[in-house]
């Protein structure tokens, strides 16, 4: 099971299993290789927004569906929404095969990084998180 | 014409398009007796310009498809079918005689009241019954099924807050309701708030408090499901209900689950201002693919108004139909409801009495608490601390945590001992959950046979995980590709073979 308790470095998490990163002025986001564990086969990436939305965190931005179960998705950052991943409506497999990469979700210019940035966990507090969540 | 078969006399049954051949046919019409009619002068350039692709069979051919075709479904009638939370019991064959009585099946639903005394004495009757089963002061029988009772009791309530001048929006839900609830609330643009149970499985006063906090004056009410999806008797009902109607709101009451109850407690004593019954679950009608639902909402008097229209009414010694009703939300559904399902459960409740219906949840809560003692040797239960009425939750985590054998494994691989699987995979609150209602019409030997085959497949786990993980074997399809088929459905027949790697 070591696949679904990896964590990455280079990026911050939400308790909800999302992960945001650091891309110039960007942060993309995604959704945890835990989280794609406890999903199964990802059958569908429903977004509800678009380019120039505005979103505000820890509020849903859309859906995900697996052969198990429909989840949200929450928001970890507010800001705007600077891209989308256009791939993932044919290929929601991407999630499954390649969540910390290929798989991301949206991209956000962030608008409240300094107050919201500390809410966030680093990778060895994320990976204390999902130890206790699989219990 | 290929004639496999795979196992005895299974058949292997193609598409219908795939049988027959060109210009065959199953019926002989008489001659034409009346003048033809051009259909291109008539219909012009919407005039169908080739026939239609219709399957061409004889009647052998198409008698010998659907009869196949039924060969292959699973039921009531085949086998124990214990999904949670579905009550799948069996339909009393009973029922199936009082609903064909000439008088009530050739019925036209446009038949003047005067004319339709009887089935309109029915319908005052079991919304008699129910409300007094439950301790509610009204029932309307129109909704076609469970979610769209929830949506009624639902519009009812928003226009209860509206005729006061209101229009609060959030209406809160705990994790462990019915599955259907947030869909009911986002249907009435009210805002559906989760909400956690409790440790224990159950709402504690003071979660639902702090939430309710949350806000101030937008409460609408409250959806919560008793006995709740893992099987719990919410202890603090009366609390609960205090706690919303104190903030203007109404509660809802989810009764999904009411086979574990009936004639031991009544949603309407602990404060439920509405809520739904499923006919096809507690009052045995037939479920699911078996024939249409029927969903009756009862309420309290401060909610009579809104009630669907029109309205059947005893008076004098008399059955009226009332279509006068201002402050109706209006029609759900087409003439009256489902009515053939009302007659069934009808029949069914007549069958039973007051203390036949008390048997059959004494009954249901001893089978799913006999089952429970005994699976839990196998598999742990997800709540151990906490005794289930009617249905209970288990948990893979040992077992895959062990094995790598899941959940779905488990269920497919029931499939090769003849049991169709239980719920799986909710309520969410659990991780890999298997959710297990025997309901009170099987036998000791049919649990037994049940949880032995549960036993035998852990071993199987624990010696040959592959067996389990590739099941099913036996079936005349094996393990489908779950994901591919949602991913990429194939809705239409064609000729053609898919293409699609």
């Amino acid at each position: 099971m070591s696949g679904a308790k990896e964590v990455k470095d280079d990026r911050s998490y939400t308790k909800d299993h999302e992960w945001v990163k650091r891309d110039g002025d960007e942060w993309l986001v995604g959704i945890t290789a835990f989280a794609v564990d406890q999903l199964g086969d990802i059958t569908l990436v429903s977004l509800d927004v678009k380019v120039g939305d505005s979103i505000d965190a820890h509020k849903g931005f859309g859906t995900i569906e697996s052969v198990k179960t429909l989840s949200d998705l929450f928001a970890p950052l507010s800001g705007t929404v600077t891209r989308i991943n256009d791939a993932l409506e044919d290929s929601p497999e991407l999630v499954n095969d390649d969540c910390w990469g290929k798989g991301w979700m949206v991209a956000i210019k962030p608008s409240k990084l300094d107050a919201e940035q500390s809410s966030l966990l680093d990778s060895v507090a994320y990976a204390g998180h999902v130890e206790e969540s699989s219990h | 014409m290929p004639q496999e078969a795979t196992r005895g006399l299974s058949f292997v049954e193609p598409p219908i398009f795939e049988r027959g051949a060109p210009g065959r046919s199953g019926v002989s019409l008489s001659d034409l007796d009346v003048p033809a009619v051009d259909l291109d002068a008539e219909f012009g350039a919407l005039a169908r310009q080739r026939p239609a692709a219709l399957p061409e069979v004889s009647e052998p051919e198409a008698v010998r498809h659907f009869v196949r075709l039924s060969q292959q479904n699973f039921s009531i009638d085949t086998q124990f079918y214990p999904l949670g939370s579905c009550t799948m019991k069996f339909n009393p064959k009973v029922n199936e005689w009082a609903a064909r009585l000439t008088g009530f099946a050739a019925l036209h639903p446009l038949t003047p009241p005067s004319r339709a005394q009887g089935a309109l004495e029915v319908i005052v009757r079991l919304q008699e019954l129910l409300a007094e089963i439950v301790g509610m002061d009204g029932v309307s029988l129109q909704p076609a099924a469970g979610a769209q009772g929830e949506l009624t009791g639902l519009m009812m309530i928003r226009a209860h807050h509206r005729a006061q001048g209101r229009s609060p929006r959030k209406v809160f839900i705990p994790d462990s309701a019915h599955g259907t609830n947030p869909a009911s609330c986002a249907l009435n643009g009210f805002e559906a708030v989760a909400f956690p149970a409790g440790e224990r499985g159950i709402v504690e006063p003071e979660t639902l408090a702090r939430a309710l906090e949350t806000a101030s004056d937008d409460v609408a009410g409250l959806m919560i499901t008793n006995p709740n999806t893992l099987g719990l008797y919410e202890s603090a009902m009366p609390e609960l209900t205090r706690l919303v109607h104190s903030r203007g709101g109404l509660v809802y009451g989810d009764g999904a689950n009411m086979n574990a109850v009936l004639g031991r407690a009544r949603p309407g004593d602990v404060g439920v201002d509405v809520m739904q019954f499923n006919l096809h679950k507690t009052f045995t009608t037939p479920h699911g693919g078996g024939g249409p639902g029927s969903g009756p909402v009862a309420f309290k008097s401060v909610l009579e108004p809104y009630q669907p229209g029109p309205v059947v009414r005893r008076e004098g010694s008399s059955f009226t139909v009332d279509a006068d009703r201002p402050a109706s939300i209006g029609r759900v559904r087409s003439f009256l409801g489902n009515f053939g399902m009302m007659v069934r459960a009808y029949a069914y409740i007549r069958e039973l009495g007051p203390e036949g219906l008390k048997a059959v949840s004494d009954l249901a809560v001893l089978n799913a608490n006999y089952l429970a003692a005994r699976l839990a040797e196998h598999f742990p239960i997800a709540f151990p601390d906490s005794r289930a009425l009617h249905e209970y939750v288990f948990t893979d985590k040992d077992l895959e945590q062990k094995t790598g054998v899941k959940t779905l494994d488990v269920a497919k691989r029931l499939l090769d001992y003849g049991f169709h699987s239980p719920t799986v995979y909710f309520p969410l609150v659990v991780r890999g959950a298997m959710m297990i209602e025997p309901t009170e019409t099987e036998t000791k030997q049919t649990i037994d046979a049940f949880v032995d085959a549960m036993g035998k497949i852990k071993r199987e786990a624990e010696e040959d995980p592959e067996l389990v993980k590739g099941a099913p074997h036996t079936t005349r399809l094996g393990r489908l590709d779950e994901a591919r088929a949602a991913r990429k459905p194939r809705l239409r027949w064609s000729a053609e073979p898919p293409t699609d790697s």
